[in-house]
């Protein structure tokens, strides 16, 4: 389902049986960082080997694939703007953590994403009207989440985390070599719902990732209110080995999310991965980031972006020319008059879609309801007799 | 036909669907080698190992969270839920995930999910441990609630809810765990009747009373103890909660002009408020009296010394029906 997608070839682990031996890797407090903001490649005696593969061609791989999905944002907040969708959370800033994680997972891994990994959706093989019609209001779910092992986004905070551990139980029951990865946010650490996904994920030692962006803001609240420790020390507590990643680079989330699977797939249990990254947007659409940030943490962060740090990559590589400007561009665009033409163009729901699917199987109450507002809507065609008023 | 207790009645059942059904796991909070603290669970994670009868970390939304992961992967989880005042820490999971999965994935993925929950008075327990929570439930569109009333239904019920591939609270009246009844464990459940079905358990004529749950067996036995004064009453064991089987109950009150409810929860915003409304429209009338309910009060459930007084008991039944019937009552001469 991936195929037609960049980044191929530097999707899956490539890791050899070798490497299993090393796989008690953790970062500590330490920040795992591959390239620095300024683009320089930084080598790491333990994890570049789990990115070795990673050739030219897959970085400007994932180069494109990083362009695109900033591309989907930013014709998804016009769109927004325009009034073609509701509402839109952007992406903008982690676009560095979601394609170096989505990147690293197998076809047949399971996601539980939140409700901002429209990226990770885009690299699963989401289509993009899929995408852009929960925003739009026009269904409560974008895409199968079988067809592409990717759960529906989720909006109540920290929830998936249980549905992620739950699925990585039942994995574990079917004897299968699946890993499982939820993503969540900074905000989520402080729910109950994910402490206890990592008190259960422990006590079975379930295959399943705790891919956390730490994007420092939870609408308005700094990271600092939800933890008073490094979001990547609270794991440890609950036996949970953990690594604190640059966000930001592409490489550094790639090699650890690789890392996590890898020891997810062995039997080797939770992993808990803190991605340092920004959100250089706001909260959602609807939202006003200028009341509570301050303009100079933009500009600090904005001299971090992820994208422009892997382009100083391939530019000292001598891999950014314009023939691969163009490809990306061109690319980037078509996706985005894709997204435009396939919201724009969607068909709104009847009205007595709103009784369906609520069971699987039929329900009294459902069925009176919808025969009721059938008959109901159904009277304003009637014609009115004379005199009948 | 066996005799068995209630409690028994439903390890049977669970024991049935977890041969028949390699996908059933039953989770919760201890119900591994103590088998579960009213032992309904007892011996089956001997007999069907650690991997599909699972002691869980004591985090009830953990318990119901990882259930609907489970569910995702093609499982049938059966989640104990410890007393009924235990169920609010996953009553998020609930009504938010269980509850809404299928209408948010437009049926692509089911919510097989059975919640099993000890509920109601009557055992001198502390706080907590007597609620009667199920009006949250029936509120909630995308679950299914039924409230099990003897011994057979208990048996087959559990069986039809795990079968179900919609989400059903299976409300357990825990100070009937220790009554017996017979029970046919050879019952096809393609012939038994439906889950969402309720059942007249006795005939009458002068009032329809209905009930649900640990309140049949006193509404039947105030069924008797009018019939020594010549009142008919008829009981329906209403068995499912959402949908209520409202043809049942409407023909019911079309004969007899009459409806008294009762139900341990408290009465405002109650199980029989709903019917007493939906009645009203469905068949006003036919009715000669307003609608009569017998409930516990709109009050905490009350420590154990009070809780006789806050349950409905036969005596408080037999007012209200004397109530629905006109007779002299507690309430006479009161407007209304």
């Amino acid at each position: 389902m991936l195929t037609d997608q960049a980044g191929k070839g530097a999707r899956n682990d490539a890791p050899s049986r070798e490497l299993s031996a090393q796989n008690s890797l953790r970062t500590g407090g330490d920040l795992l960082q591959l390239v620095s903001p300024d683009g320089e490649r930084i080598s790491h005696p333990e994890f570049d080997v789990w990115v070795k593969d990673v050739g030219d061609e897959q970085l400007c791989a994932l180069y494109e694939d990083m362009t695109v999905i900033r591309r989907i944002d930013a014709e998804a907040t016009a769109l927004q703007r325009q009034g073609e969708l509701a509402l839109w959370p952007p992406l903008l800033g982690q676009e560095a953590a979601q394609i170096g994680s989505s990147r690293s997972l197998r076809d047949d891994d399971f996601v539980f994403p939140s409700y901002r990994e429209s990226g990770v959706a885009y690299i699963r093989g989401a289509h993009l009207s899929e995408i852009a019609r929960v925003w739009r209001g026009n269904a409560s779910y974008g895409w199968d989440p079988l067809r592409i092992n990717l759960a529906t986004p989720q909006i109540i905070i920290g929830s998936q985390s249980l549905h992620a551990t739950g699925y990585a139980m039942g994995v574990q029951l079917d004897g299968a070599n699946t890993a499982v990865l939820a993503y969540f946010g900074d905000g989520a650490t402080s729910e109950g719902d994910v402490n206890e996904a990592m008190v259960f994920a422990a006590s079975y030692q379930a295959p399943v990732v705790f891919f956390c962006q730490n994007n420092h803001w939870a609408i308005s609240e700094p990271v600092r209110i939800q933890s008073h420790v490094q979001l990547a020390d609270r794991p440890t507590g609950f036996g949970i080995p953990s690594m604190r990643v640059d966000g930001n680079d592409v490489l550094a989330v790639m090699a650890a999310t690789r890392v996590a699977l890898d020891r997810a797939r062995k039997g080797g249990g939770p992993t808990f991965i803190e991605a340092v990254t920004y959100r250089m947007g706001p909260h959602t659409t609807a939202d006003d980031p200028t009341r509570y940030r301050d303009p100079i943490e933009l500009e600090d962060w904005a001299a971090k972006d992820p994208i422009l740090r892997l382009r100083k990559l391939l530019e000292a590589k001598g891999l950014l020319t314009d023939d691969v400007e163009a490809q990306v561009k061109a690319k980037a665009d078509a996706v985005a008059a894709e997204l435009r033409s396939s919201c724009i163009g969607m068909a709104d729901p009847q009205p007595l879609d709103v009784f369906n699917h609520v069971y699987s199987t039929p329900n009294s109450w459902i069925e009176r309801q919808k025969d009721h507002y059938s008959r109901y809507l159904n009277s304003f065609n009637q014609p009115v007799e004379e005199g009948a008023l | 036909m066996s005799k068995l207790t209630f409690a028994r009645a439903i390890n049977a059942g669970l024991r049935k669907s977890l041969e028949n059904d390699p996908k059933v796991v039953l989770m919760g909070e201890d119900i591994g080698s103590l088998g579960g603290v009213f032992r309904v669970t007892d011996g089956l994670q001997k007999d069907f190992g650690v991997h599909r009868v699972i002691d869980s970390p004591l985090a009830e939304s953990g318990i119901i969270g990882t259930a609907v992961g489970l569910a995702y992967r093609g499982y049938r989880p059966v989640c104990e839920i410890q007393f009924d005042g235990f169920i609010y820490p996953a009553f998020d999971q609930i009504v938010s995930q269980v509850a809404k999965m299928h209408y948010r994935t437009q049926g692509r993925v089911k919510m097989p999910i059975t919640i099993r929950v000890p509920f109601g008075g009557g055992i001198g327990s502390p706080e907590h441990h007597s609620e009667s929570p199920e009006a949250y439930f029936t509120h909630t569109s995308g679950l299914r609630v039924v409230a099990v009333s003897n011994p057979q239904d208990a048996y087959t019920m559990i069986q039809q809810a795990i079968a179900s591939d919609d989400p059903v609270l299976y409300f357990e009246p825990k100070r009937r765990y220790h009554d017996k009844g017979d029970v046919d464990e050879s019952i096809d459940l393609a012939n038994a009747l439906p889950l969402d079905k309720a059942a007249v358990v006795n005939s009458g004529s002068d009032v329809t009373l209905v009930a649900y749950g640990p309140l049949v067996k006193t509404a039947k036995d105030a069924a008797m103890a009018a019939a020594d004064e010549g009142i008919s009453v008829e009981v329906v064991d209403l068995r499912s909660l959402a949908p209520v089987d409202y043809p049942v109950v409407e023909a019911s009150v079309r004969k007899t002009g009459r409806l008294v409810i009762t139900h341990e929860a408290g009465q405002s915003g109650g199980l029989g408020a709903e019917i007493a409304a939906s009645i009203t429209e469905r068949c006003f009338n036919y009715l000669e009296a307003a609608p009569v309910r017998i409930t516990g009060f709109d009050v905490p459930y009350p420590y154990s010394k009070l809780e006789m007084h806050h349950l409905p008991d036969l005596d408080r039944i037999l007012d209200g029906v004397d109530r629905a019937l006109g007779r002299p009552n507690s309430l006479s001469g009161l407007e209304g």
